[in-house]
């Protein structure tokens, strides 16, 4: 310790413990208050929701000529941050890989992933993070020609299957062919653009991936409609938003902007007659637009926080027809995704 | 005519296999190049906004996919009103290195100092702004060619001076320095770049404090220069060894310093013999900017790819199309360099057996 010896300078030990402690209480305090802050509240201060989406996914997060980003995952990103700061658009898109989604997530560097990530027990337990509710079950299928004039993957037997090499996806496949007892032969390839080319060069009978993929990679080949998906899926997606651990106000907030989605369409609330149905004498319905009851409040946002939502990005329906269902290029049937009463297995706790 | 006809028959149809090779190759290349002519020419669409425009012609390419994409391929997101920024940085650029190339500029030195100190300067405050009542353009919303061009720029001109210190440095006959510079030479040439990028954006995060960030373009740039460095310090020590003995003693005997020996004899000399190498390099650096995609950075290939999830332009040729034309693009930029690098060397050449 050289600088105690300085000449002309005499530094008491004492001295120097509490300058030393002083500043290690200044960086504790820091550090308390860095950490007394919920993610809502840097957020709000902020100004901006950063928001985490995958580099480029039909119907999840896509980008059109300008550039800017459509789809189911990145309507949610916006309908958060309409509830949050009243402004659609103030949402910092953050581009992920696979591999970097959760680190990006626990290191802060998003508030948000809203990644098609699929909610398992592994990463709900293990990976310090939480998900928050299904926005779209997925599951693996298959996709074959029409004219082999097969109607489910019951009666694949014996057929060939183009996959992914090294994915769960071929497990998957082999799984479901040895427990129903039917004989199947396999082509994978490394990548999927060379699987669903040599699935449309007629190498294999049937091509497999999540249903949501199949739809995407139907309209890459050369006579889309030449090809159906099969309704069978031999395996659980569940594709879920998800938030940091530990923070159970952020996540209420980003759970209860998916179920206000849900409650909307479930209550007939959409884009277009938002405004009129303030007026509504619907108790679900004035409680879901704030004019009744203090719901927005107790998630720390104000009352009109749903309202503003279904006016910007929709409810649940509206965004899922506009990205993936009927009005998009990729025609997916609301299946699983239907609501409860419908008979899809979307359902929200009611707001009240 | 005449000569033509003698030339081919001295040369392509000397003798009978000479003539049947010559058929062969000439309608191999025939072939190549009418499948491709076909394909980028003759099949192809040309106009539209969207794939039903490609439909039409489903064995050759869909250009209107890259003329509707142009603008996203070359700035990526940055905003449309503040793309002029992008522009005269471009044009500053290319203007400055015409000036470079033309024989006849005689302050050649004095735009070479420019582009080195000025012009990293302006770029950065043209680019990221935030001041001088430039608005602020968050990393992030850059994209396509512009962030290709950034990081292959910057890592060349980091990597070239910082490579010259270590090449130096692992030749010093002083231990700490030498040792230093091995160290860091054999550790950044001994991790796969892409290692770099995935420890730079995957695991530097979690070693920060929870919300603080630094860019990760900025975390990009760094990695590649280091990277870049390395490997630039080596092609210069092949260079330097390259130099006979005798130079340095020449120079020890005239009593030159380390340093005045290093800049007046032995580094001009070093660094004519490594062009070759030196521009292998940055060839090499400039097609790697293509792996920052993997950590979420979209540079040209990277918003290519991104773009064909797009669900107005999913149709059989559009990857096909978009792969064809990044690879025009590098194939520009690298032919560029090497062909310039050519007439550096033969400018340089000390000897003078290149001209």
């Amino acid at each position: 310790m050289n600088f105690l010896k300085w000449p002309g300078v005499k530094v008491s030990k004492v001295g120097l413990f509490s300058f030393v402690s002083f500043f290690l209480f200044l960086a504790l305090a820091h550090l308390q208050s860095a950490k007394a802050d919920t993610t809502l509240d840097l957020v709000k201060k902020r100004g901006e929701l950063s928001c985490g989406v995958s580099q480029g996914l039909q119907g999840f997060s896509a980008p059109d000529d300008k550039g800017r980003w459509h789809g189911i995952d990145v309507d949610f990103c916006r309908a958060v941050a309409v509830a949050v700061l009243g402004d659609a658009e103030a949402v910092k898109i953050v581009p992920l890989s696979a591999k970097v989604r959760f680190t990006a997530l626990q290191s802060g560097e998003i508030d948000l992933l809203a990644r098609n990530t699929t909610w398992t027990m592994h990463r709900d337990t293990a990976l310090g993070i939480q998900f928050v509710g299904v926005n779209y079950y997925d599951g693996q299928g298959f996709i074959v020609r029409k004219d082999i004039g097969v109607t489910n993957a019951r009666e694949l037997d014996g057929a060939s299957i183009c996959v992914n090499a090294g994915t769960t996806t071929e497990l998957n496949v082999a799984d479901f062919f040895r427990s129903n007892g039917m004989d199947y032969e396999i082509s994978s390839y490394e990548k999927s653009e060379e699987a669903v080319a040599a699935y449309d060069a007629g190498r294999c009978d049937a091509y497999t991936t999540d249903q949501s993929g199949l739809y995407a990679q139907r309209q890459r080949l050369i006579d889309p409609d030449a090809h159906m998906v099969l309704p069978d899926v031999i395996s659980k997606e569940p594709l879920s938003p998800v938030v940091r651990q530990g923070d159970d106000v952020w996540a209420d907030v980003v759970r209860w902007v998916h179920y206000a989605m849900l409650n909307a369409e479930e209550l007939g609330v959409n884009a277009q007659n938002v405004d009129k149905l303030q007026e509504s004498i619907n108790p679900s319905i004035r409680r879901l637009l704030g004019v009744e009851g203090a719901y927005g409040e107790s998630l720390g946002l104000d009352n009109k926080w749903a309202a503003r939502i279904i006016r910007k990005v929709g409810n649940y329906g509206e965004s899922f027809d506009r990205n993936l269902g009927a009005g998009s290029q990729l025609k997916i049937e609301r299946g699983l995704n239907a609501l409860w009463s419908n008979g899809g297995l979307q359902f929200a706790p009611p707001i009240r | 005519m005449r000569s033509i006809l003698k030339w081919s028959r001295e040369n392509l149809f000397a003798t009978r296999m000479n003539a049947v090779m010559s058929v062969l190759s000439i309608w191999l290349v025939y072939v190549a190049i009418e499948g491709v002519f076909s394909w980028a020419l003759i099949n192809a669409s040309f106009i539209g906004t969207d794939k039903a425009s490609c439909a039409a012609n489903p064995h050759g390419a869909c250009w209107p996919f890259v003329t509707a994409k142009l603008n996203q391929f070359v700035y990526g997101n940055y905003p449309m009103g503040e793309q002029w920024r992008v522009n005269i940085v471009f044009a500053l650029g290319a203007f400055g290195l015409g000036l470079l190339m033309t024989k006849r500029v005689s302050f050649k030195k004095e735009v070479a100092v420019l582009m080195l100190t000025v012009y990293p300067v302006l770029t950065f405050i043209l680019l990221s702004g935030g001041f001088l009542g430039l608005s602020y353009v968050e990393t992030n919303q850059w994209g396509g060619l512009l962030v290709t061009l950034v990081i292959a720029v910057t890592g060349i001109v980091v990597s070239l001076p910082l490579g010259i210190l270590l090449a130096l440095g692992r030749r010093s006959e002083l231990p700490i320095i030498r040792i230093m510079s091995i160290g860091f030479i054999e550790f950044w040439r001994g991790v796969p770049l892409i290692t770099v990028l995935f420890m730079a954006s995957v695991m530097l995060p979690l070693f920060l404090p929870e919300g603080m960030n630094f860019d990760a373009l900025l975390r990009c740039l760094i990695g590649v220069s280091m990277f870049a460095s390395a490997y630039m310090a080596e092609v210069i020590r092949g260079g330097l060894q390259a130099i006979p003995k005798g130079q340095y003693e020449a120079a020890k005997s005239l009593g030159l310093s380390y340093w005045k020996s290093m800049r007046l004899i032995i580094l001009p000399q070093a660094l004519v013999v490594s062009i070759p190498g030196i521009v292998n390099t940055f060839i090499g650096l400039f097609k790697d900017t293509t792996l920052v995609m993997i950590v979420g950075i979209f540079d040209l290939l990277g918003i290519i790819s991104f773009h064909f999830t797009d669900p107005n332009w999913t149709s059989p040729q559009v990857p096909i199309t978009g792969f064809v034309f990044a690879g025009l693009v590098f194939w520009v930029f690298c032919f560029a360099m090497s062909h310039y690098s050519k007439s550096v060397e033969r400018r340089f050449s000390v000897t003078g057996e290149n001209k």
